[in-house]
C-alpha cells in the first residue's frame, strides 16, 4: 500500500478527474432514471422503474430501436468495406500518395457538424448544389430537385452517407497500420505459388488484418452508436419520430420535452446496450489480444 | 524516376512510436511497379482526393458567394464574383454572436488541452516507469473511460453541473472535454515513456537526479512526439465537441461554434455563405494541426488506443 501512496501524487489528479466527470455522472444518471423529476428540475421522489416503462411503452420506441440497429450496422459495414479498399490503395506506392493521404484526413479533423451542414445545404431543393448536380446529370427530372432533407427516410439515408464519410479516415488509418505489419514474405510466397493479386489479398493479407479490423470495428460501433450531430443537423428539423435513433431521442426528451428523468432512463438503456455490445464483441472477436 | 517503394511511411528517427512490430515491417510488394498499374493507382488516388475534399471545396466556394447567389434557384458551382469581404461581415450576423462563439471554442479547447496535459503526463510517466499496487486497476479504469462518450452521459452531466452551479460555464465544458480525452492522452504518452530504456533513468538517478528532474530533463525531450500527438488530438476533439456543449451551455455567447452553427438550419432564409465562411475559419487550423501528426496516425494511434 505504501507504493500506492507514493504513486498518488502522480495518478491522483487523473483518477479524480475520471471519478468526478465520468463515473459520478454515470451513477447520477442511473439514480435519476428511477426518480420523478419535474420540468423545472425538482426531484419529486422515487418511482422505481416507471420511467423505463414509459420510455419503452412510447409508441415509437421499437421503430427507433430498429432504426438504431440499421444505423449502426449499415454505417459500420459500409465504412469497413470502403476503408479496406482505401487502405489497400494508400498502402501502394504512386506519385502523389502523400497528398491523397492528407486529403483523407480532412473529414477526421474537420467538425462533423460543419461537414454535415454543407451536405444539408447541398441537398436543399431549388438552390442546393448536390441537388442541382443530380438534376444536371439527369438523375432527377424535376428542375427544383428533390426534398431530400424534408422526408425522414431520405434524410436518414443521407445521414448514413455522411456518417460513413466521416468514419472512413480513422478506419482507413487503422487498417493502414495493420497492413504495415503484414510480412512481405507471406505475400511473395503466395505470388510464387501463382496466386493473383485479389486472391493473395483475400487469402493472405486479409486474415492478417484481423486484429486491426476488429479494433477499428469495435471503436466504430461505439462512435456510430453514440453519434448525435449528423442526425441532429440532417433530420432534426423534421417533425415526428420517423428518423430518430436512441441517441437523438435522448436529446429530444432532454431538450424539447425537458423530461430529464425519461432522458436518463433512455440513456441508461443506451449505456447498457453499448456495454453489452462491447462485451459480446470482445468475447467473440477478441480484438484486444492480437494488436 | 526514383525508386518508388510500397512501404508505408518512411523510416523515422529513434523517437518513433513504440510499437514493436514497426521494426519488423517489410515492404509487402515488389519494388518495381509497371507503369500501367502506376497510372491506375494515380487515377484512383485522384478520385479519392476529389471525393474527400469535395464538401470542403463546396464550403469554400460558397463562403465567397453573395447571399443572393448562394440562394439562387439556378445554383452556380463556382462563385461568379469572389466576395472576400464575407469573411469580415459574417461575424455580425444576427443568428448567433459568432465572435463570442469563436472565443468560447478557443478558450474551452485550450484550457481542456492544458488540463489534460497537466493530469495525463504525470500519470503516463509514473505508470510506465513504476510498478505499484493498483497500477493495473488504474490502467483498466483508463481503458473503460475510452469506451464511454459524453453523449450518452449528458443527462447525468446536466444534473451534476446544475448542482455544482457550473451549468452554462466554460469550466463545465473544460472539465468534460478534459475527462473524456484523458484516456487517449494517457495511453499514447504511456507507450512513449515505456519505449525509453529504464537504464536512461537509472543512469541519471545515479548522478543524483530526483524523480521529477528525471522526468523533466531526461524523459520529456524523448517523448516529445507523443506529447504533441496527445495535445493535437485533445485540442481537435475539444474544438469539434458537440453533444455535451449542446446541453451544458445554454447561453448563446457561451456556446462553441459547433453548436452555434446548427442554429442556422431551418431558418427562413439561412445565410449559408456565412455558415461556410465560419466553417472554413474553424476547419483550416485544425486540419493543419492534424496533418502535423499524420505520420503518427498510422500505428501510433492504434498502439495508443488499444494496447
Amino acid at each position: 500500500m505504501k507504493d500506492l501512496l507514493k504513486a498518488l501524487p502522480w495518478i491522483g489528479p487523473a483518477v479524480a478527474l475520471i471519478a468526478a466527470v465520468v463515473l459520478f455522472p454515470v451513477g447520477l444518471m442511473f439514480w435519476n432514471s428511477t426518480r420523478d423529476i419535474s420540468q423545472s428540475g425538482v426531484d419529486d421522489g422515487g418511482v422505481g422503474l416507471a420511467n423505463f416503462a414509459t420510455v419503452v411503452g412510447f409508441q415509437y420506441f421499437w421503430p427507433i430501436l430498429g432504426r438504431t440497429v440499421v444505423w449502426v450496422v449499415v454505417v459500420v459495414g459500409c465504412t469497413l468495406i470502403g476503408s479496406l479498399a482505401l487502405a489497400a490503395l494508400l498502402n501502394k506506392a504512386f506519385p502523389g500518395r502523400r497528398l491523397v493521404r492528407m486529403a483523407v484526413i480532412v473529414p477526421w479533423a474537420a467538425s462533423v457538424v460543419m461537414t454535415t451542414l454543407v451536405v444539408h445545404y447541398g441537398l436543399e431543393p431549388y438552390f442546393g448544389i448536390i441537388n442541382s448536380f443530380l438534376v444536371d446529370v439527369g438523375l432527377i427530372s424535376t428542375p427544383e430537385g428533390y426534398g431530400w432533407t424534408r422526408h425522414p427516410g431520405t434524410a436518414f439515408a443521407w445521414a448514413m452517407v455522411v456518417a460513413v464519410f466521416v468514419s472512413l479516415p480513422f478506419t482507413t488509418y487503422t487498417i493502414l497500420a495493420g497492413l504495415q505489419t503484414v510480412p512481405g514474405e507471406t505475400v511473395e510466397a503466395a505470388r510464387i505459388d501463382g496466386a493473383g493479386g485479389l486472391r493473395t489479398y483475400f487469402s493472405v493479407v486479409l486474415p492478417q488484418l484481423r486484429g486491426a479490423v476488429s479494433v477499428a470495428v469495435l471503436i466504430n460501433i461505439i462512435n456510430v452508436f453514440n453519434s448525435l450531430p449528423i442526425l441532429r443537423v440532417m433530420t432534426g428539423s423534421i417533425p415526428g419520430y420517423d428518423a430518430d435513433t436512441i441517441m437523438t431521442m435522448i436529446f429530444k426528451y432532454m431538450q424539447n420535452q425537458r423530461q430529464i428523468d425519461l432522458a436518463s432512463a433512455l440513456s441508461v438503456i443506451a449505456f447498457l446496450v453499448v456495454i453489452a455490445i462491447v462485451a459480446v464483441y470482445v468475447r467473440v472477436v477478441r480484438p484486444l489480444e492480437e494488436v | 524516376m526514383t525508386a518508388i517503394t510500397d512501404s508505408g511511411t518512411t523510416p523515422k528517427k529513434a523517437t518513433r512510436p513504440p510499437s514493436d512490430s514497426r521494426q519488423r515491417v517489410r515492404k509487402y510488394t515488389a519494388d518495381q511497379v509497371p507503369l500501367g498499374s502506376l497510372l491506375l493507382r494515380m487515377f484512383a488516388g485522384l478520385v479519392v482526393l476529389v471525393v474527400f475534399l469535395l464538401p470542403y471545396l463546396i464550403m469554400f466556394f460558397g463562403s465567397v458567394k453573395t447571399k443572393a447567389e448562394i440562394r439562387s434557384v439556378d445554383p452556380t458551382y463556382f462563385p461568379t464574383e469572389w466576395h472576400w469581404e464575407n469573411y469580415a461581415t459574417m461575424w455580425a450576423t444576427p443568428e448567433t454572436p459568432l465572435l463570442q462563439n469563436l472565443i468560447s471554442t478557443l478558450v474551452i479547447s485550450l484550457c481542456a488541452t492544458l488540463l489534460v496535459l497537466a493530469v495525463a503526463l504525470p500519470a503516463a510517466y509514473y505508470t510506465a516507469r513504476f510498478r505499484f499496487s493498483g497500477r493495473l486497476v488504474f490502467l483498466f479504469l483508463v481503458i473503460v473511460t475510452q469506451m464511454v462518450q459524453p453523449a450518452v452521459l449528458t443527462s447525468g452531466l446536466f444534473r451534476q453541473f446544475i448542482a455544482l452551479g457550473l451549468l452554462d460555464t466554460w469550466a463545465a465544458m473544460i472539465l468534460v472535454n478534459a475527462a473524456f480525452n484523458l484516456s487517449f492522452a494517457v495511453w499514447i504518452m504511456h507507450s512513449f515513456f515505456a519505449s525509453i530504456p529504464k537504464e536512461v533513468d537509472e543512469a541519471a538517478q545515479i548522478d543524483g537526479a530526483g524523480t521529477f528532474t528525471v522526468l523533466t530533463k531526461i524523459n520529456l525531450p524523448l517523448v516529445w512526439p507523443g506529447i504533441v500527438t496527445a495535445v493535437v488530438f485533445t485540442f481537435v476533439a475539444s474544438w469539434n465537441e458537440f453533444a455535451a456543449s449542446l446541453v451544458l451551455l445554454t447561453t448563446a455567447g457561451n456556446q462553441p461554434l459547433s453548436v452555434a452553427l446548427t442554429k442556422f438550419v431551418g431558418q427562413y432564409e439561412t445565410s449559408w455563405h456565412y455558415v461556410f465562411g465560419v466553417s472554413i475559419v474553424a476547419i483550416v487550423p485544425v486540419v493543419l494541426l492534424f496533418m502535423m501528426i499524420e505520420k503518427r496516425l498510422v500505428g501510433g494511434l492504434v498502439a495508443g488506443s488499444v494496447k
